[in-house]
């Protein structure tokens, strides 16, 4: 496999594997590191070609030790390297969930060690992987103090934000959507363009409701805006992008024009990162909303495997369209 | 105390080790260490006492020879990971009594500027990087700091510790295998101390000599007197020189013993007598004090010139510590991210309803 392209259409994936190649091609200090990232190329291929050309001290395949990975990854980082590390998926963060929440999230609190590190791996369900192969696992993260959780939904946006993730000098999660990685292309420019975390991006324009949402259901959202759109209703899909540190500026600031909320996610309801962008609205600005806000997410179950079972836990466009209706007519 | 009392336990020597080369100002060295490492600790345990330790104090009586000896083994660009009772390799890597008594005393200006307790601060210059209460959790961040040396061309040798207890973890071994498959110039000193909080180590592992462990590894294993200030040196030594010379990792058992509770708040009443009475006798501290004394390294009154000097040096640095001040609550907030204070330095905080959220 040869270098990626810089820019040109581009797929999800190729994006992600474009801006690492472009950190790893300007920056000696970054190096990979996961399993079955080197030889094989990765589970998804996203560092296919990069052991040839970095060879194995910066593209390390590494035991099936998912604490030793990340807590590696943290060791260097304090020694002024900018490691990624690659869980195969991002469930398998929970046997890292130690060295996350632990020792990369308190370090600089603690003793004022930096840890700039980026854990990335494939996120979230719609390709039948079963319970432990379909996770959106943010809210795990999110409700850590000194951890940033990022959760592009494009290709432009997967580029621009692993560079950022890679530069920012705080430990970033970094979960990429599996379902979308071969399935959405986008023109991209050739230049070393990154996204800043912590800025939300409109999705699309509308008058009458905001749908706030992130990763996959971005789509969905954009889907049911296009349906509503036919029956008159103006929506705003508002793409997070990150979720911490969160951008309350652009979030209110939709609410606030739009008088309705809607807040879509993919992970389970409670304890979702829907609820916290809910409180934020509820606390910031009350005093704007027409209606109650709403949250559309996947019900409190395992991710399923079944495809009837998985297509009935994920929230889908239709769900989407019968919330907004019953909130616009309120 | 007459020798009736003194119980009929034989108290053994110093071994010195086959080709052992170290100059006077070492041997006192140790000496030093070893006695700051204790002596601090008593403070410790008194302050505690008046309540100035708002936290816990996890005494290494009994051990500071190992901690001692192993880190006095490291160059100064070398890396060491202390456990709870390792206060006596971070002394030798330069931490100063008054930073740590600021530390347990949670004062503002400790390393940690209150916000956390005892060892678990670290300073990548002087080379030592503090634990977290997690066990194991260190030994895979000390296999990235040799990779990040590998990578930037860096000759550093680390050594981190890990109890009979923490090698239990599933941390302790991700770590470690790590290491040995990427053969990286990583020491790991497994201490036997017995107990691990209550526990003994019986019910930690089926096969109490963790030295085996090396075997199956892949890794250079020795099992040394951990009580033996010279022995633990020794191993280390040929460990660091094995690691620098692009032998790999070495594990290095040392078998020893806690001779306090797990923290001043445990009375060890799960502990026998005998057993700490027979441990008493092979106090490292003695032990090597002797040794000094009877090869004549040091005089008695030398030996005693040497203790006034680590009192007074403490003395200062109680005193000091005592002074500083606590932290402002307010700091609390600062430096959990990279910009200075989360809420008011994000760029986006808008609040849309001051007057009724404040």
């Amino acid at each position: 496999m040869s270098a990626p392209a810089r820019g040109g259409s581009t797929t999800y994936l190729e994006a992600i594997r474009q801006g690492l190649w472009e950190e790893m091609e300007t920056d000696e200090r970054v190096f990979l590191l996961g399993e079955d990232i080197g030889v094989y190329g990765g589970a998804f291929k996203v560092t296919d070609g990069f052991l040839d050309r970095y060879g194995e001290k910066r593209v390390i395949d590494t035991p099936i030790s998912e604490a030793a990975i990340v807590g590696a990854a943290v060791g260097a980082a304090m020694m002024g390297m900018r490691p990624v590390a690659e869980m195969q998926f991002i469930d398998f963060i929970s046997c890292a969930f130690d060295q996350l929440t632990n020792v990369a999230a308190k370090t600089r609190y603690r003793w004022g060690a930096g840890v700039p590190i980026v854990v990335r791996g494939p996120a979230g369900g719609g390709v039948h992987g079963g319970p432990f192969h379909s996770l959106q696992a943010e809210s795990y993260f999110t409700h850590t103090a000194g951890l940033k959780v990022v959760c592009p939904a494009t290709p432009y946006d997967a580029k621009g934000l692993i560079k950022a993730a890679i530069r920012d000098d705080d430990p970033v999660v970094f979960q990429e959507h599996k379902y979308l990685y071969r399935r959405i292309k986008e023109d991209l420019p050739d230049d070393d363009f990154i996204v800043p975390l912590g800025k939300a991006r409109i999705a699309r324009d509308g008058t009458d409701l905001s749908i706030l949402t992130w990763a996959a259901m971005v789509h969905v959202a954009l889907e049911a805006a296009g349906s509503l759109a036919g029956d008159g209703v103006e929506v705003e899909v508002v793409d997070l992008r990150t979720l911490v540190p969160l951008d309350e500026e652009t979030i209110l600031t939709s609410v606030a024009r739009t008088g309705r909320a809607i807040i879509l996610h993919e992970a389970p309801r409670t304890g979702g990162f829907g609820g916290e962008v809910a409180a934020t609205i509820a606390e910031k600005a009350f005093e704007y909303l027409e209606a109650p806000i709403v949250r559309v997410t996947a019900p409190d179950t395992p991710v399923p495997y079944s495809p009837p079972l998985e297509e009935f836990y994920l929230p889908g466009r239709d769900d989407v369209v019968e919330i907004a209706k019953k909130l616009v007519g309120y | 105390m007459s020798d009736s009392t003194a119980t009929s336990i034989q108290a053994p020597g110093i071994v010195v080790p086959e080709g052992l080369d170290l100059a006077r100002e070492q041997y006192l060295d140790l000496y030093w260490y070893m006695l700051l490492n204790r002596k601090l600790e008593e403070r410790l345990v008194n302050l505690y006492r008046q309540g100035k330790v708002v936290g816990g104090v996890y005494r290494s009586l009994g051990q500071e020879a190992e901690s001692v000896g192993t880190a006095y083994a490291l160059e100064e660009r070398d890396f060491v990971s202390p456990l709870i009772r390792n206060l006596g390799s971070i002394l030798v890597k330069g931490a100063e009594p008054a930073e740590i008594l600021k530390q347990y005393m949670a004062k503002g200006t400790g390393p940690s500027k209150g916000r956390d307790l005892n060892i678990h601060f670290g300073d990548v210059k002087r080379g030592f990087i503090g634990p977290v209460s997690m066990l194991g959790d260190m030994i895979p961040v000390m296999a990235g700091v040799a990779l990040a040396a590998r990578l930037k061309g860096e000759d550093r040798v680390c050594l981190a510790y890990i109890g009979d207890g923490g090698f239990s973890t599933g941390a302790s071994h991700e770590g470690w295998n790590f290491i040995c498959v990427q053969r990286l110039p990583v020491i790991l000193v497994a201490e036997d101390n017995c107990y691990a909080y209550s526990t003994p180590i019986e019910k930690q592992m089926g096969n109490r000599d963790m030295v085996t462990r090396a075997e199956g590894y892949g890794c250079a294993g020795e099992q040394v007197d951990g009580n033996d200030v010279l022995q633990s040196y020794a191993a280390a030594r040929s460990a660091v020189e094995r690691a620098r010379g692009g032998g790999g990792p070495t594990l290095i058992e040392v078998k020893t013993y806690r001779r306090k509770g797990h923290a001043e708040h445990d009375d060890q009443r799960y502990v026998p007598k005998e057993e700490l009475q027979s441990w008493e006798a092979k106090d490292p501290v003695d032990r090597y004090h002797r040794f000094l004394i009877e090869e004549g390294i040091l005089s008695k009154e030398q030996a005693a010139q040497v203790e006034r000097k680590v009192v007074a040096n403490l003395d200062a640095a109680v005193a000091e510590a005592e002074a500083a001040p606590m932290p402002e609550p307010g700091t609390a907030l600062d430096d959990v991210w990279s910009t200075p204070r989360w809420t008011a330095a994000h760029p986006n905080f808008h609040d849309f309803s001051e007057e009724i959220v404040t």
